[in-house]
Protein backbone atom coordinates (compact mmCIF):
# COMPACT_ATOMS: atom_id res chain seq x y z
CA UNK A 1 0.00 0.00 0.00
CA UNK A 2 2.87 2.28 0.65
CA UNK A 3 4.63 1.76 -2.43
CA UNK A 4 1.54 2.72 -4.26
CA UNK A 5 0.77 5.36 -2.17
CA UNK A 6 4.33 6.87 -2.88
CA UNK A 7 4.13 6.68 -6.52
CA UNK A 8 0.57 7.53 -6.67
CA UNK A 9 1.26 11.22 -4.86
CA UNK A 10 4.24 11.45 -7.19
CA UNK A 11 1.79 11.22 -9.85
CA UNK A 12 -0.52 13.06 -8.84
CA UNK A 13 2.37 16.31 -8.18
CA UNK A 14 3.45 15.52 -11.73
CA UNK A 15 -0.28 15.88 -13.41
CA UNK A 16 -0.87 19.06 -11.35
CA UNK A 17 1.81 21.02 -11.91
CA UNK A 18 1.79 19.82 -15.97
CA UNK A 19 -2.18 21.04 -15.76
CA UNK A 20 -0.94 24.73 -14.28
CA UNK A 21 1.75 24.72 -16.91
CA UNK A 22 -0.77 24.13 -19.45
CA UNK A 23 -2.52 26.96 -17.98
CA UNK A 24 0.26 29.43 -17.14
CA UNK A 25 2.63 29.01 -20.47
CA UNK A 26 2.69 31.84 -22.83
CA UNK A 27 3.62 29.61 -25.54
CA UNK A 28 0.27 27.66 -27.63
CA UNK A 29 2.67 24.71 -28.32
CA UNK A 30 4.11 24.23 -24.52
CA UNK A 31 0.70 24.26 -23.07
CA UNK A 32 -0.18 21.62 -25.92
CA UNK A 33 3.39 19.87 -24.38
CA UNK A 34 2.04 20.27 -21.01
CA UNK A 35 -1.79 18.63 -21.91
CA UNK A 36 0.09 15.40 -23.70
CA UNK A 37 2.36 15.59 -20.51
CA UNK A 38 -1.46 15.68 -17.93
CA UNK A 39 -2.89 12.82 -20.49
CA UNK A 40 0.02 10.35 -20.18
CA UNK A 41 -0.13 11.14 -16.25
CA UNK A 42 -3.93 10.08 -16.19
CA UNK A 43 -2.81 7.48 -18.15
CA UNK A 44 -1.05 6.06 -15.80
CA UNK A 45 -3.41 6.49 -12.88
CA UNK A 46 -5.35 4.13 -14.72
CA UNK A 47 -2.60 1.69 -14.85
CA UNK A 48 -2.85 2.05 -11.35
CA UNK A 49 -6.22 1.40 -10.84
CA UNK A 50 -5.86 -1.83 -12.62
CA UNK A 51 -7.25 -1.07 -16.07
CA UNK A 52 -4.15 -1.26 -18.64
CA UNK A 53 -6.45 -1.18 -21.75
CA UNK A 54 -8.08 2.08 -20.86
CA UNK A 55 -4.76 3.17 -19.80
CA UNK A 56 -3.66 2.41 -23.12
CA UNK A 57 -6.54 3.61 -25.62
CA UNK A 58 -5.86 7.11 -23.29
CA UNK A 59 -1.63 7.52 -24.85
CA UNK A 60 -2.82 5.87 -27.89
CA UNK A 61 -6.40 8.19 -28.96
CA UNK A 62 -5.67 11.56 -26.63
CA UNK A 63 -1.81 12.14 -26.63
CA UNK A 64 -1.31 10.11 -29.64
CA UNK A 65 -4.11 11.50 -31.87
CA UNK A 66 -5.70 13.99 -30.51
CA UNK A 67 -2.93 16.39 -29.36
CA UNK A 68 -1.32 16.02 -32.80
CA UNK A 69 -3.67 16.94 -34.34
CA UNK A 70 -3.45 20.01 -32.20
CA UNK A 71 0.00 20.61 -32.56
CA UNK A 72 -0.67 20.74 -35.92
CA UNK A 73 -3.50 23.38 -36.38
CA UNK A 74 -1.02 25.42 -33.95
CA UNK A 75 1.62 25.30 -36.24
CA UNK A 76 -0.06 25.77 -39.44
CA UNK A 77 -1.64 28.75 -38.12
CA UNK A 78 1.50 30.10 -37.23
CA UNK A 79 -0.54 31.03 -33.42
CA UNK A 80 2.51 30.02 -30.99
CA UNK A 81 1.99 33.35 -29.32
CA UNK A 82 -0.87 35.23 -30.39
CA UNK A 83 -1.48 38.68 -28.43
CA UNK A 84 -4.06 38.55 -25.99
CA UNK A 85 -7.98 39.15 -27.30
CA UNK A 86 -10.43 41.06 -26.15
CA UNK A 87 -12.57 39.16 -23.39
CA UNK A 88 -15.82 39.27 -23.12
CA UNK A 89 -17.27 41.15 -20.40
CA UNK A 90 -19.45 38.30 -18.87
CA UNK A 91 -17.49 35.92 -19.62
CA UNK A 92 -15.00 36.28 -16.64
CA UNK A 93 -17.59 36.04 -13.70
CA UNK A 94 -19.05 32.90 -15.17
CA UNK A 95 -15.99 31.33 -15.13
CA UNK A 96 -14.78 31.85 -11.71
CA UNK A 97 -18.61 30.86 -10.82
CA UNK A 98 -18.11 27.66 -12.35
CA UNK A 99 -14.98 26.78 -11.24
CA UNK A 100 -16.37 27.64 -7.61
CA UNK A 101 -19.34 24.88 -7.91
CA UNK A 102 -16.87 22.60 -9.77
CA UNK A 103 -14.16 23.07 -6.73
CA UNK A 104 -16.97 22.64 -4.27
CA UNK A 105 -18.60 19.14 -5.99
CA UNK A 106 -14.78 17.61 -6.38
CA UNK A 107 -14.15 18.71 -2.61
CA UNK A 108 -17.57 17.34 -1.45
CA UNK A 109 -16.82 13.83 -3.35
CA UNK A 110 -13.43 13.12 -1.80
CA UNK A 111 -14.22 14.14 1.25
CA UNK A 112 -17.79 11.58 0.49
CA UNK A 113 -14.79 8.76 -0.98
CA UNK A 114 -12.23 9.37 1.79
CA UNK A 115 -14.17 7.88 4.44
CA UNK A 116 -14.47 4.57 2.72
CA UNK A 117 -10.97 2.49 3.86
CA UNK A 118 -9.58 2.12 0.28
CA UNK A 119 -7.53 5.18 -0.79
CA UNK A 120 -8.59 4.99 -4.11
CA UNK A 121 -11.78 3.16 -4.30
CA UNK A 122 -10.58 0.18 -6.78
CA UNK A 123 -13.16 -1.12 -9.22
CA UNK A 124 -14.66 -4.15 -9.02
CA UNK A 125 -12.63 -6.83 -8.60
CA UNK A 126 -13.95 -9.86 -10.42
CA UNK A 127 -13.52 -7.68 -13.87
CA UNK A 128 -10.26 -7.29 -13.34
CA UNK A 129 -9.14 -10.47 -11.99
CA UNK A 130 -7.72 -12.32 -15.17
CA UNK A 131 -8.76 -10.42 -18.61
CA UNK A 132 -10.34 -7.06 -18.20
CA UNK A 133 -10.08 -6.53 -21.92
CA UNK A 134 -12.66 -9.24 -22.84
CA UNK A 135 -15.01 -8.25 -19.83
CA UNK A 136 -15.36 -4.79 -21.18
CA UNK A 137 -16.00 -5.67 -24.41
CA UNK A 138 -18.80 -7.45 -23.11
CA UNK A 139 -20.22 -4.96 -21.46
CA UNK A 140 -19.40 -2.78 -23.93
CA UNK A 141 -21.17 -4.91 -26.76
CA UNK A 142 -24.00 -6.04 -24.35
CA UNK A 143 -25.07 -3.49 -21.72
CA UNK A 144 -23.94 -0.24 -23.35
CA UNK A 145 -24.39 -1.39 -27.57
CA UNK A 146 -27.12 1.71 -27.90
CA UNK A 147 -24.76 4.73 -26.71
CA UNK A 148 -21.63 3.38 -28.05
CA UNK A 149 -23.38 3.26 -31.14
CA UNK A 150 -24.78 6.49 -30.92
CA UNK A 151 -21.66 7.66 -30.16
CA UNK A 152 -20.40 6.28 -33.37
CA UNK A 153 -22.85 7.92 -35.28
CA UNK A 154 -22.23 11.20 -33.69
CA UNK A 155 -18.68 11.32 -34.44
CA UNK A 156 -19.11 10.23 -38.51
CA UNK A 157 -21.34 13.12 -38.81
CA UNK A 158 -18.92 15.24 -37.30
CA UNK A 159 -16.80 13.96 -39.92
CA UNK A 160 -18.98 14.13 -42.74
CA UNK A 161 -19.46 18.04 -41.70
CA UNK A 162 -15.78 19.05 -41.76
CA UNK A 163 -15.58 17.00 -45.13
CA UNK A 164 -18.54 19.29 -46.12
CA UNK A 165 -17.56 22.75 -45.09
CA UNK A 166 -14.36 21.93 -46.91
CA UNK A 167 -15.82 20.39 -49.93
CA UNK A 168 -15.35 23.21 -52.83
CA UNK A 169 -18.45 23.63 -55.25
CA UNK A 170 -18.08 22.28 -58.50
CA UNK A 171 -17.39 24.37 -60.88
CA UNK A 172 -15.89 27.22 -58.28
CA UNK A 173 -12.18 28.46 -59.78
CA UNK A 174 -9.69 28.31 -56.86
CA UNK B 1 9.35 -8.32 -4.43
CA UNK B 2 12.56 -10.74 -4.17
CA UNK B 3 15.44 -8.32 -5.15
CA UNK B 4 16.46 -10.73 -7.92
CA UNK B 5 13.30 -10.55 -10.01
CA UNK B 6 14.29 -6.72 -9.88
CA UNK B 7 17.97 -7.62 -11.27
CA UNK B 8 16.44 -9.91 -13.69
CA UNK B 9 13.97 -7.15 -15.02
CA UNK B 10 17.21 -4.76 -15.07
CA UNK B 11 19.08 -7.12 -17.05
CA UNK B 12 17.00 -8.13 -19.16
CA UNK B 13 16.16 -4.46 -20.47
CA UNK B 14 19.64 -3.47 -20.60
CA UNK B 15 20.40 -6.31 -22.92
CA UNK B 16 17.71 -5.64 -25.15
CA UNK B 17 18.91 -2.30 -25.17
CA UNK B 18 22.21 -3.37 -26.14
CA UNK B 19 20.95 -5.54 -28.37
CA UNK B 20 18.88 -2.60 -30.65
CA UNK B 21 21.32 -0.25 -30.51
CA UNK B 22 24.39 -3.20 -31.69
CA UNK B 23 21.69 -3.55 -34.20
CA UNK B 24 20.89 -0.23 -35.48
CA UNK B 25 24.63 -0.17 -36.08
CA UNK B 26 25.02 -3.53 -38.08
CA UNK B 27 21.68 -2.66 -39.81
CA UNK B 28 23.37 0.38 -41.80
CA UNK B 29 26.24 -1.82 -42.73
CA UNK B 30 23.91 -4.41 -43.55
CA UNK B 31 21.85 -1.54 -45.55
CA UNK B 32 24.72 -0.07 -47.48
CA UNK B 33 26.51 -3.28 -48.43
CA UNK B 34 23.14 -5.02 -49.91
CA UNK B 35 22.15 -1.36 -51.66
CA UNK B 36 25.76 -1.62 -53.27
CA UNK B 37 25.49 -5.15 -54.00
CA UNK B 38 21.76 -4.55 -56.00
CA UNK B 39 23.47 -1.42 -57.61
CA UNK B 40 26.46 -3.34 -58.71
CA UNK B 41 28.98 -1.52 -56.41
CA UNK B 42 31.18 -2.81 -53.67
CA UNK B 43 30.34 -0.42 -50.51
CA UNK B 44 32.19 -0.19 -47.60
CA UNK B 45 35.19 -3.04 -46.90
CA UNK B 46 37.71 -1.00 -45.61
CA UNK B 47 37.46 -0.84 -42.33
CA UNK B 48 37.73 -4.81 -40.99
CA UNK B 49 37.11 -7.81 -43.12
CA UNK B 50 33.82 -7.13 -44.92
CA UNK B 51 33.76 -3.81 -43.75
CA UNK B 52 32.41 -5.26 -40.50
CA UNK B 53 34.06 -2.27 -38.24
CA UNK B 54 32.54 0.59 -40.32
CA UNK B 55 29.73 1.23 -38.33
CA UNK B 56 32.20 1.50 -35.12
CA UNK B 57 34.11 4.06 -37.63
CA UNK B 58 31.07 6.11 -38.34
CA UNK B 59 30.46 6.33 -34.72
CA UNK B 60 33.36 7.70 -33.33
CA UNK B 61 32.99 10.32 -36.29
CA UNK B 62 29.59 11.03 -35.07
CA UNK B 63 30.52 11.89 -31.93
CA UNK B 64 33.63 13.48 -32.83
CA UNK B 65 31.97 15.90 -34.99
CA UNK B 66 31.37 19.19 -33.99
CA UNK B 67 27.20 20.26 -32.79
CA UNK B 68 26.10 23.06 -33.58
CA UNK B 69 23.13 24.79 -32.59
CA UNK B 70 21.36 27.36 -34.72
CA UNK B 71 20.80 30.47 -33.03
CA UNK B 72 16.95 30.93 -33.16
CA UNK B 73 15.41 27.50 -32.09
CA UNK B 74 13.67 27.02 -29.12
CA UNK B 75 16.38 25.41 -27.35
CA UNK B 76 13.90 22.91 -24.84
CA UNK B 77 12.39 21.23 -27.27
CA UNK B 78 15.33 21.90 -29.82
CA UNK B 79 17.09 19.67 -27.57
CA UNK B 80 14.14 17.18 -26.31
CA UNK B 81 12.81 16.16 -30.13
CA UNK B 82 15.32 13.66 -30.54
CA UNK B 83 15.40 11.91 -27.45
CA UNK B 84 11.73 11.85 -28.16
CA UNK B 85 11.89 9.91 -31.39
CA UNK B 86 14.73 7.59 -30.16
CA UNK B 87 13.08 6.52 -26.53
CA UNK B 88 10.32 5.12 -28.24
CA UNK B 89 11.86 3.27 -30.75
CA UNK B 90 13.47 1.77 -27.64
CA UNK B 91 10.97 0.57 -25.30
CA UNK B 92 8.17 -0.76 -28.06
CA UNK B 93 10.39 -3.92 -28.08
CA UNK B 94 9.33 -4.42 -24.58
CA UNK B 95 6.71 -6.43 -25.13
CA UNK B 96 7.59 -8.27 -28.09
CA UNK B 97 8.76 -11.92 -27.22
CA UNK B 98 12.26 -13.30 -27.92
CA UNK B 99 11.67 -16.87 -27.47
CA UNK B 100 9.72 -18.82 -24.41
CA UNK B 101 11.50 -19.85 -21.39
CA UNK B 102 14.86 -21.00 -20.17
CA UNK B 103 16.22 -22.21 -16.55
CA UNK B 104 19.17 -20.24 -14.97
CA UNK B 105 20.32 -21.40 -11.86
CA UNK B 106 17.00 -22.76 -10.81
CA UNK B 107 15.05 -20.03 -12.24
CA UNK B 108 12.96 -20.07 -15.01
CA UNK B 109 13.71 -17.04 -17.12
CA UNK B 110 10.99 -16.12 -19.89
CA UNK B 111 12.57 -14.52 -22.72
CA UNK B 112 10.44 -11.42 -22.68
CA UNK B 113 10.43 -8.35 -20.96
CA UNK B 114 6.93 -7.69 -20.19
CA UNK B 115 3.68 -9.89 -20.71
CA UNK B 116 0.62 -7.45 -20.35
CA UNK B 117 -2.76 -8.34 -22.07
CA UNK B 118 -2.92 -5.26 -24.23
CA UNK B 119 0.29 -5.91 -25.87
CA UNK B 120 -1.19 -4.89 -29.61
CA UNK B 121 -2.54 -2.10 -27.80
CA UNK B 122 0.80 -0.91 -26.31
CA UNK B 123 2.66 -1.22 -29.36
CA UNK B 124 -0.05 0.86 -30.45
CA UNK B 125 0.23 4.00 -28.31
CA UNK B 126 4.01 3.92 -28.19
CA UNK B 127 4.04 4.43 -32.12
CA UNK B 128 1.97 7.02 -31.79
CA UNK B 129 3.87 8.73 -29.47
CA UNK B 130 6.78 8.45 -31.52
CA UNK B 131 4.98 11.16 -34.07
CA UNK B 132 6.03 13.96 -31.79
CA UNK B 133 9.68 13.74 -31.96
CA UNK B 134 9.23 14.70 -36.06
CA UNK B 135 6.62 17.36 -35.47
CA UNK B 136 8.63 19.06 -33.19
CA UNK B 137 12.07 18.20 -34.28
CA UNK B 138 10.14 20.43 -37.50
CA UNK B 139 8.69 23.24 -35.31
CA UNK B 140 11.30 23.87 -32.96
CA UNK B 141 14.32 24.63 -35.86
CA UNK B 142 12.30 27.37 -36.94
CA UNK B 143 12.82 26.99 -40.43
CA UNK B 144 10.38 26.81 -43.14
CA UNK B 145 11.95 24.33 -45.11
CA UNK B 146 12.18 21.99 -41.55
CA UNK B 147 8.75 22.89 -40.53
CA UNK B 148 7.06 22.09 -43.72
CA UNK B 149 8.85 18.38 -43.65
CA UNK B 150 7.75 18.23 -39.76
CA UNK B 151 4.34 18.63 -40.78
CA UNK B 152 4.30 16.54 -44.51
CA UNK B 153 5.33 13.89 -42.15
CA UNK B 154 3.35 13.34 -39.28
CA UNK B 155 -0.03 13.67 -41.77
CA UNK B 156 1.28 10.52 -43.34
CA UNK B 157 2.38 9.10 -39.96
CA UNK B 158 -1.28 9.65 -38.67
CA UNK B 159 -3.08 9.08 -42.27
CA UNK B 160 -1.43 5.54 -42.24
CA UNK B 161 -1.83 4.91 -38.51
CA UNK B 162 -5.57 4.06 -39.39
CA UNK B 163 -5.02 1.31 -41.97
CA UNK B 164 -2.12 -0.02 -38.93
CA UNK B 165 -4.35 -0.39 -36.22
CA UNK B 166 -6.84 -2.55 -38.71
CA UNK B 167 -3.99 -4.82 -39.56
CA UNK B 168 -3.35 -5.48 -35.42
CA UNK B 169 -7.19 -5.58 -35.68
CA UNK B 170 -6.54 -8.79 -38.06
CA UNK B 171 -4.09 -10.53 -36.03
CA UNK B 172 -6.24 -9.97 -32.93
CA UNK B 173 -9.23 -11.55 -34.50
CA UNK B 174 -7.03 -14.22 -35.82
CA UNK B 175 -5.18 -14.67 -32.49
CA UNK B 176 -8.19 -14.02 -30.41
CA UNK B 177 -5.99 -12.30 -28.02
CA UNK B 178 -4.33 -9.09 -27.71
CA UNK B 179 -1.14 -10.50 -25.97
CA UNK B 180 1.69 -11.00 -28.08
CA UNK B 181 2.40 -13.98 -26.73
CA UNK B 182 -1.08 -15.59 -27.00
CA UNK B 183 -0.64 -14.51 -30.95
CA UNK B 184 2.82 -16.54 -30.99
CA UNK B 185 1.46 -19.19 -29.92
CA UNK B 186 -1.86 -19.10 -32.07
CA UNK B 187 0.32 -19.73 -34.82
CA UNK B 188 1.64 -22.81 -34.09
CA UNK B 189 -0.62 -24.52 -36.76
CA UNK B 190 0.30 -21.89 -39.03
CA UNK B 191 1.08 -18.55 -40.13
CA UNK B 192 -1.65 -16.03 -40.22
CA UNK B 193 0.60 -14.65 -43.29
CA UNK B 194 -0.42 -17.77 -44.82
CA UNK B 195 -4.28 -17.23 -43.88
CA UNK B 196 -4.49 -13.60 -44.44
CA UNK B 197 -1.66 -12.64 -47.08
CA UNK B 198 -3.41 -9.28 -47.64
CA UNK B 199 -3.42 -8.41 -44.32
CA UNK B 200 0.54 -9.18 -43.74
CA UNK B 201 0.98 -7.22 -47.46
CA UNK B 202 -0.63 -4.02 -45.91
CA UNK B 203 0.47 -4.28 -42.34
CA UNK B 204 4.51 -4.48 -44.56
CA UNK B 205 3.36 -1.69 -46.83
CA UNK B 206 1.75 0.81 -43.85
CA UNK B 207 4.73 0.07 -41.57
CA UNK B 208 7.44 1.70 -44.37
CA UNK B 209 5.11 4.41 -44.21
CA UNK B 210 5.44 4.68 -40.55
CA UNK B 211 8.94 4.49 -40.08
CA UNK B 212 9.17 7.08 -43.34
CA UNK B 213 11.40 4.70 -45.13
CA UNK B 214 11.52 4.41 -49.28
CA UNK B 215 9.12 4.86 -50.98
CA UNK B 216 7.22 6.68 -48.57
CA UNK B 217 10.50 8.86 -47.29
CA UNK B 218 8.69 12.00 -47.44
CA UNK B 219 10.23 14.04 -44.74
CA UNK B 220 13.67 13.31 -46.21
CA UNK B 221 12.88 14.33 -49.49
CA UNK B 222 16.09 15.95 -50.22
CA UNK B 223 15.04 17.73 -53.95
CA UNK B 224 12.17 19.66 -52.47
CA UNK B 225 12.96 20.44 -48.57
CA UNK B 226 16.48 19.81 -48.24
CA UNK B 227 16.73 17.26 -45.95
CA UNK B 228 13.04 17.85 -44.11
CA UNK B 229 12.59 17.74 -40.32
CA UNK B 230 16.17 17.33 -39.35
CA UNK B 231 18.08 19.99 -41.89
CA UNK B 232 19.10 22.02 -38.74
CA UNK B 233 20.65 19.04 -36.81
CA UNK B 234 23.75 18.24 -36.82
CA UNK B 235 26.36 15.42 -34.97
CA UNK B 236 25.15 13.53 -32.50
CA UNK B 237 21.81 14.66 -32.60
CA UNK B 238 21.13 14.30 -36.36
CA UNK B 239 22.64 10.41 -35.20
CA UNK B 240 20.06 10.39 -32.54
CA UNK B 241 17.27 10.57 -35.83
CA UNK B 242 18.95 8.76 -37.71
CA UNK B 243 18.99 5.66 -35.16
CA UNK B 244 15.41 5.99 -34.10
CA UNK B 245 14.90 5.24 -37.57
CA UNK B 246 16.59 2.02 -38.14
CA UNK B 247 15.87 0.54 -34.71
CA UNK B 248 12.23 1.49 -35.77
CA UNK B 249 13.17 -0.40 -38.91
CA UNK B 250 14.09 -3.70 -36.80
CA UNK B 251 11.17 -3.55 -33.75
CA UNK B 252 8.66 -3.01 -36.83
CA UNK B 253 9.94 -6.22 -38.72
CA UNK B 254 10.14 -8.41 -34.91
CA UNK B 255 6.75 -6.95 -34.63
CA UNK B 256 5.54 -7.98 -38.39
CA UNK B 257 7.59 -11.71 -37.89
CA UNK B 258 5.34 -11.81 -34.33
CA UNK B 259 2.13 -11.05 -35.78
CA UNK B 260 2.01 -12.37 -38.73
CA UNK B 261 5.39 -14.96 -39.55
CA UNK B 262 5.14 -17.08 -36.63
CA UNK B 263 7.28 -14.93 -34.27
CA UNK B 264 9.79 -16.83 -32.57
CA UNK B 265 8.25 -20.27 -33.68
CA UNK B 266 9.59 -22.20 -36.60
CA UNK B 267 7.87 -22.76 -39.94
CA UNK B 268 4.35 -24.33 -39.09
CA UNK B 269 5.34 -28.12 -40.87
CA UNK B 270 8.30 -28.53 -38.79
CA UNK B 271 5.64 -28.25 -35.71
CA UNK B 272 6.75 -31.67 -33.76
CA UNK B 273 9.88 -32.16 -35.19
CA UNK B 274 13.72 -31.74 -34.05
CA UNK B 275 13.76 -27.99 -34.72
CA UNK B 276 11.13 -26.91 -32.97
CA UNK B 277 11.08 -24.41 -30.47
CA UNK B 278 9.69 -26.43 -28.33
CA UNK B 279 12.40 -28.67 -27.91
CA UNK B 280 15.33 -26.58 -27.51
CA UNK B 281 14.42 -22.71 -26.41
CA UNK B 282 17.80 -21.26 -28.01
CA UNK B 283 16.13 -22.01 -31.46
CA UNK B 284 13.98 -18.78 -30.49
CA UNK B 285 15.40 -16.05 -30.78
CA UNK B 286 17.73 -17.97 -34.17
CA UNK B 287 14.32 -17.97 -35.65
CA UNK B 288 13.15 -14.61 -34.41
CA UNK B 289 16.65 -13.18 -35.90
CA UNK B 290 16.80 -15.21 -38.87
CA UNK B 291 12.51 -13.57 -39.90
CA UNK B 292 14.04 -10.24 -39.30
CA UNK B 293 16.71 -10.01 -41.03
CA UNK B 294 14.63 -11.53 -43.92
CA UNK B 295 12.21 -8.72 -43.38
CA UNK B 296 14.70 -5.96 -43.24
CA UNK B 297 16.29 -7.40 -46.51
CA UNK B 298 12.90 -6.73 -47.92
CA UNK B 299 12.90 -3.13 -46.81
CA UNK B 300 16.29 -2.22 -48.46
CA UNK B 301 15.80 -4.42 -51.49
CA UNK B 302 12.27 -2.21 -51.65
CA UNK B 303 14.56 1.19 -51.21
CA UNK B 304 16.67 0.06 -54.15
CA UNK B 305 14.41 -0.01 -56.48
CA UNK B 306 11.61 1.88 -56.07
CA UNK B 307 11.11 5.52 -56.72
CA UNK B 308 9.81 8.38 -53.88
CA UNK B 309 6.08 8.35 -54.55
CA UNK B 310 4.39 11.97 -55.22
CA UNK B 311 2.98 13.50 -51.85
CA UNK B 312 -0.91 13.55 -52.99
CA UNK B 313 -0.66 10.25 -54.44
CA UNK B 314 1.10 8.91 -50.97
CA UNK B 315 -1.84 10.21 -49.42
CA UNK B 316 -4.77 9.16 -51.60
CA UNK B 317 -3.13 5.93 -51.43
CA UNK B 318 -3.06 5.70 -47.90
CA UNK B 319 -7.01 6.65 -47.58
CA UNK B 320 -8.28 5.51 -51.02
CA UNK B 321 -6.93 2.32 -51.18
CA UNK B 322 -4.88 1.34 -48.36
CA UNK B 323 -8.04 2.44 -45.54
CA UNK B 324 -10.78 0.35 -47.61
CA UNK B 325 -8.16 -2.74 -48.26
CA UNK B 326 -7.75 -3.34 -44.76
CA UNK B 327 -11.36 -2.23 -43.93
CA UNK B 328 -12.69 -4.96 -45.98
CA UNK B 329 -9.65 -7.78 -44.96
CA UNK B 330 -10.77 -7.68 -41.53
CA UNK B 331 -14.46 -7.91 -42.16
CA UNK B 332 -13.59 -11.27 -44.94
CA UNK B 333 -11.35 -12.31 -41.60
CA UNK B 334 -13.86 -11.66 -38.60
CA UNK B 335 -16.61 -13.26 -41.27
CA UNK B 336 -14.43 -16.19 -42.30
CA UNK B 337 -13.17 -17.50 -38.39
CA UNK B 338 -17.17 -17.11 -37.47
CA UNK B 339 -18.08 -19.18 -40.48
CA UNK B 340 -15.73 -21.87 -39.59
CA UNK B 341 -16.90 -21.59 -35.95
CA UNK B 342 -20.63 -21.69 -36.78
CA UNK B 343 -20.44 -24.14 -39.19
CA UNK B 344 -17.43 -26.28 -37.32
CA UNK B 345 -15.45 -26.93 -40.28
CA UNK B 346 -12.21 -25.83 -40.19
CA UNK B 347 -11.87 -25.67 -43.83
CA UNK B 348 -14.21 -22.32 -44.17
CA UNK B 349 -11.17 -20.95 -43.01
CA UNK B 350 -9.13 -20.96 -46.03
CA UNK B 351 -11.98 -18.64 -47.33
CA UNK B 352 -10.32 -15.71 -45.93
CA UNK B 353 -7.15 -16.16 -48.46
CA UNK B 354 -8.80 -16.57 -51.31
CA UNK B 355 -11.58 -13.43 -51.04
CA UNK B 356 -9.20 -11.20 -49.67
CA UNK B 357 -6.64 -12.42 -52.11
CA UNK B 358 -9.12 -11.32 -54.69
CA UNK B 359 -10.58 -7.92 -53.37
CA UNK B 360 -6.90 -6.75 -53.17
CA UNK B 361 -6.81 -7.77 -56.64
CA UNK B 362 -9.88 -5.56 -57.47
CA UNK B 363 -7.71 -3.25 -55.61
CA UNK B 364 -4.94 -3.21 -58.06
CA UNK B 365 -7.60 -3.05 -61.10
CA UNK B 366 -9.17 0.02 -59.73
CA UNK B 367 -5.54 1.90 -59.11
CA UNK B 368 -4.69 0.73 -62.49
CA UNK B 369 -7.48 1.95 -63.96
CA UNK B 370 -7.43 5.18 -62.38
CA UNK B 371 -3.50 5.96 -63.53
CA UNK B 372 -4.00 5.43 -67.05
CA UNK B 373 -7.28 7.66 -67.14
CA UNK B 374 -5.30 10.07 -64.95
CA UNK B 375 -2.30 9.70 -67.76
CA UNK B 376 -4.68 10.36 -70.57
CA UNK B 377 -6.33 12.76 -69.53
CA UNK B 378 -4.98 16.91 -68.69
CA UNK B 379 -3.02 16.89 -65.99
Amino acid sequence: MTSELIVFLVLSLVAVSSALGMLFSRNAVYSALFLVLNFVTVAVFYLLLGAPFIAMSQITVYAGAIMVLFLFVIMLLGAESLAPAKTLPWQRPLAILLAVILAVESIYLVFARARSDAFVAAPDVAVNSMDNLREMAMILFNQFLLPFEVTSVLLLVAMVGAIVLTKQVKGEQR
Amino acid sequence: MDWTIWLEWVLKGFILCLVLLTGFAYLTWYERRALARIQVRVGPNRAGPQGLLQPIADAVKLIFKEELTPGRVYKVVFVLAPVLTVVPSLILAAVIPLGSSFTLFGREILLHISNINVGVLYIMSIASIAVYGIVLAGWSSNNKYAMLGGIRSSAQMISYELSLGLCFAIAIVMGNSMNLIDIVNAQRGMWFAVIQPVGALVFMIVTLAEVNRAPFDMPEAEQELTAGYHAEYSGMKFALFFMAEYQKMIVICMIAATLFFGGYREFWFLKDTFFSVDRFWFLGPIYLLLKVIVLLFFMIWIRATWPRIRYDRLMAFGWKVLLPLSLVTVFITAAGILLAQELNNQLYIWSIPVLSIFSAMVAVALVYRDLRRKSHGRF
